[in-house]
């Protein structure tokens, strides 16, 4: 390896200076922010404000409603990131056989993506609202009893169906991008020796495709756990009750709705911890599993 | 092992032809070689046999059964691409036992077997490694390894050595004759390469754009080219193919340049025609006035060893480096560029052409 040279000894450092200011202002210094108050007790007319050590962080993990925050948040994003990457893969799959106007069909997909999660969010309710939606009447035609407004199951099926629904179109460019760069010649090979067209793809395809899976992976995670606020705060608010209350969706109610700054930033603190330990859980042991070609 | 027949075969591309009618019957233990330029349809052929490329129209049949119709699976055929197209994410055992282990065969089988081909190709070191860790001759047994484990109808190979160094492909050449006269597997291989279409056929079929120009043993393709294409393109250096004309008397021929042969051409006086020559069956005398013998200016000369090459002209026609006459020389041969060489032509050895559809005219009784 060429180590690279710089005339200048400091031009290193502007280069990646933008980059270091980007993070520095939006995630150290709130993370760093986030950290002193969660050791804060604040009243809520911020008049006086007391050191209180870990409380926060004890009263936020023996508090029930956190404990079913994290329950949703698991099955939301297991569930989400689930149904967004599987069909986004059966998808690309798909989009590989089409012939003629393989690039409109491909533009149609890639549109969800350009949706802002908010306005993804009021068009799946606006579709499967009990009282409004379009499709909540064929639903209530087909025998099923269809209210998120009250089902805890119904709601948690809408903001999953629609957390995928906008992921999807991202997933499947990278699919498609990691599809194309298998050479034709193996699949051949593998016509050949002897394969149908379903184990070519579970023992070509597919493990061809671990470093697309696995890099989607991460990010679909992530995507979950945190992008999907505005989604949930359209479509179902948290509730009913506070089934489809999420962790990133709790700090923002406990701190910006209910002004329990303390226990809020406690949160995020935790949040942090988890993302960063399930990423770094991810790269250690699923990333083992991945054959870069 | 089985008997292939092709009966003309075509292979169209949205309407554009580019494979004109192919038929070929080749026997059960056969090793066909397929030859011809980049782009004459060689691939294209081959993967129709293999069941990748749908066939236009025509019949394959392996073994009396037409497989038009049938998946590439249902062919019982094994392929070795050019790029070797193993399988990365797999160890050099699971690429061989891969097919094997579809067909559902036991393991105890598959072991032997993949023992048995290791051994032949010598691949026994490289069992546990993946492909990405071996070297290009390497990847190529283990290619050769995947058919062979497979004991297959008929082997098909796509330029399998042409990723290979010239010394390799010498040596990889020998082994894959040796090994497909020791399985005896019916085989049709592709090449560009003329010299290993010549060593590894039992017959070859000489391709020019999508047209199967000659199907003979290599042989008899040297010694009677059906075309001026094939004539050219079999034996090394090509043959020199010169536009002459029959003497008025029809006992000779007048060359570029004037110089009158004596040699006796199945056309009439005073009638073009094609004479064709292979550098082996020029020899270069150094006196003049020896009987017969042509005078020629020497334009350059390629010292390979054991044998020298002079390309030349006919002194006073004009004469384009591509059109230059080649003589072979013995390697110690002192020529220099612009010196004078007499040639003497071994007439028993020519071939004539007609001029108008470039095929070989026999000699006349
Ligand atoms: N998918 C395709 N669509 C259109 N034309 C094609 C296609 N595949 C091949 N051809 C054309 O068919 C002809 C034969 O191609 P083919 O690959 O068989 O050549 P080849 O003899 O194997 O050449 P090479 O020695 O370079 O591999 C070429 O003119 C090529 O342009
Ligand atoms: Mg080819």
């Amino acid at each position: 390896m060429n180590r690279a040279t710089f005339p200048h000894r400091l031009l290193p450092w502007l280069l990646v200076a933008p980059q270091l200011a980007i993070s520095f202002v939006f995630f150290y210094w709130p993370a760093v922010q986030a950290l002193r108050q969660s050791t804060l007790r604040e009243d809520a007319f911020g008049l006086k404000t007391q050191f209180v050590g870990l409380a926060n962080f004890r009263r936020v993990l023996s508090d029930p409603a956190y404990v079913n925050s994290i329950q949703v948040t698991a099955v939301f994003s297991v569930l989400t990131a689930f149904f967004s990457m599987a069909i986004a893969l059966l998808l690309a799959v798909q989009a590989e056989k089409v012939v003629r106007g393989k690039g409109f069909y491909r533009t149609l997909m890639i549109w969800p993506y350009a949706v802002a999660p908010a306005i993804a969010g009021m068009l799946w309710l606006f579709m499967f609202n009990p009282s409004f939606g379009t499709l909540a009447w064929p639903l209530r035609q087909l025998g099923i009893t269809w209210d998120p407004l009250l089902n805890g199951s119904q709601a948690m099926t809408l903001v999953v169906a629609a957390a995928s629904w906008k992921q999807i179109s991202y997933n499947f460019l990278f699919f498609v991008a990691g599809l194309q760069a298998i050479p034709r010649s193996l699949l051949e090979a593998a016509a050949i020796d002897g394969a149908g067209s379903a184990r070519r793809f579970w023992t070509i395809v597919f493990p061809l495709l671990a470093p697309t899976t696995f890099f989607l992976l991460v990010v679909n995670t992530v995507y979950a756990l945190f992008d999907t606020f505005g989604i949930i705060h359209a479509v179902t608010g948290g509730g009913p009750g506070k089934s489809t209350e999420t962790l990133v969706y709790k700090v923002y109610n406990d701190g910006f709705v209910n002004l329990i700054l303390g226990e809020s930033a406690a949160q995020s603190v935790i949040l942090m911890v988890i993302v960063i330990s399930l990423t770094a859980f991810q790269f250690k042991y699923v990333e083992r599993r991945v054959h870069y070609g | 092992m089985a008997r292939i027949t092709l009966t003309d075969v075509r292979k169209s591309y949205s309407g554009m032809e580019v494979i004109h009618g192919v038929s070929i019957d080749i026997a059960d233990e056969e090793f066909v070689v397929i030859v011809g330029p980049s782009g004459c349809g060689k691939s294209t052929l081959l993967r129709m046999v293999a069941g990748l490329e749908e066939i236009t129209s025509g019949t394959i049949a392996i073994d009396g059964r037409v497989v038009n119709d049938l998946e590439p699976r249902a062919r019982d055929i094994a392929m070795v691409f050019q790029n070797y197209a193993l399988y990365p994410h797999m160890t050099v055992r699971e690429n061989m036992a891969y097919g094997l282990k579809i067909s559902g065969m036991p393991k105890a089988e598959i072991a032997e077997r993949v023992a048995r081909s290791a051994e032949m190709l010598e691949l026994q070191p490289y069992l546990d490694r993946k492909p990405r860790a071996l070297s290009g001759g390497q990847r190529q047994r283990v290619a050769m390894g995947r058919a062979l484990v497979r004991d297959p109808a008929a082997f098909l190979l796509d330029e399998p050595l042409s990723n290979l160094d010239a010394k390799l492909r010498v040596q990889m050449r020998l082994q894959i004759k040796e090994l497909q006269r020791r399985v005896g597997t019916t085989s049709l291989y592709v090449t560009h390469d003329q010299v290993e279409a010549m060593t590894l056929a039992d017959r070859l079929i000489v391709m020019n754009a999508g047209v199967a120009e000659q199907i003979d043993t290599p042989m008899r393709i040297y010694e009677r080219p059906a075309t001026t294409f094939v004539a050219g393109f079999i034996g090394s250096p090509a043959m020199n193919i010169l536009a002459a004309t029959v003497t008025p008397d029809g006992a000779g021929l007048t060359l570029p340049g004037g110089a009158v042969l004596a040699c006796p051409a199945p056309a009439d006086p005073g009638q073009p025609i094609l004479f064709g020559i292979r550098p082996e069956h020029i020899r270069a005398v150094t006196q003049p006035g020896g009987v017969g013998a042509i005078e020629l200016t020497v334009l350059a000369v390629e010292t390979l060893g054991a044998d020298a090459y002079a390309h030349c002209a006919f002194p006073g026609h004009v004469t384009s480096a591509a059109e230059a006459m080649v003589v072979r020389l013995p390697g110690n041969a002192a020529l220099k560029p612009g010196e004078r060489l007499h040639a003497v032509f071994d007439t028993g050895a020519a071939h004539f052409f007609d001029p108008a559809t470039g095929r070989r005219v026999g000699p006349r009784r």
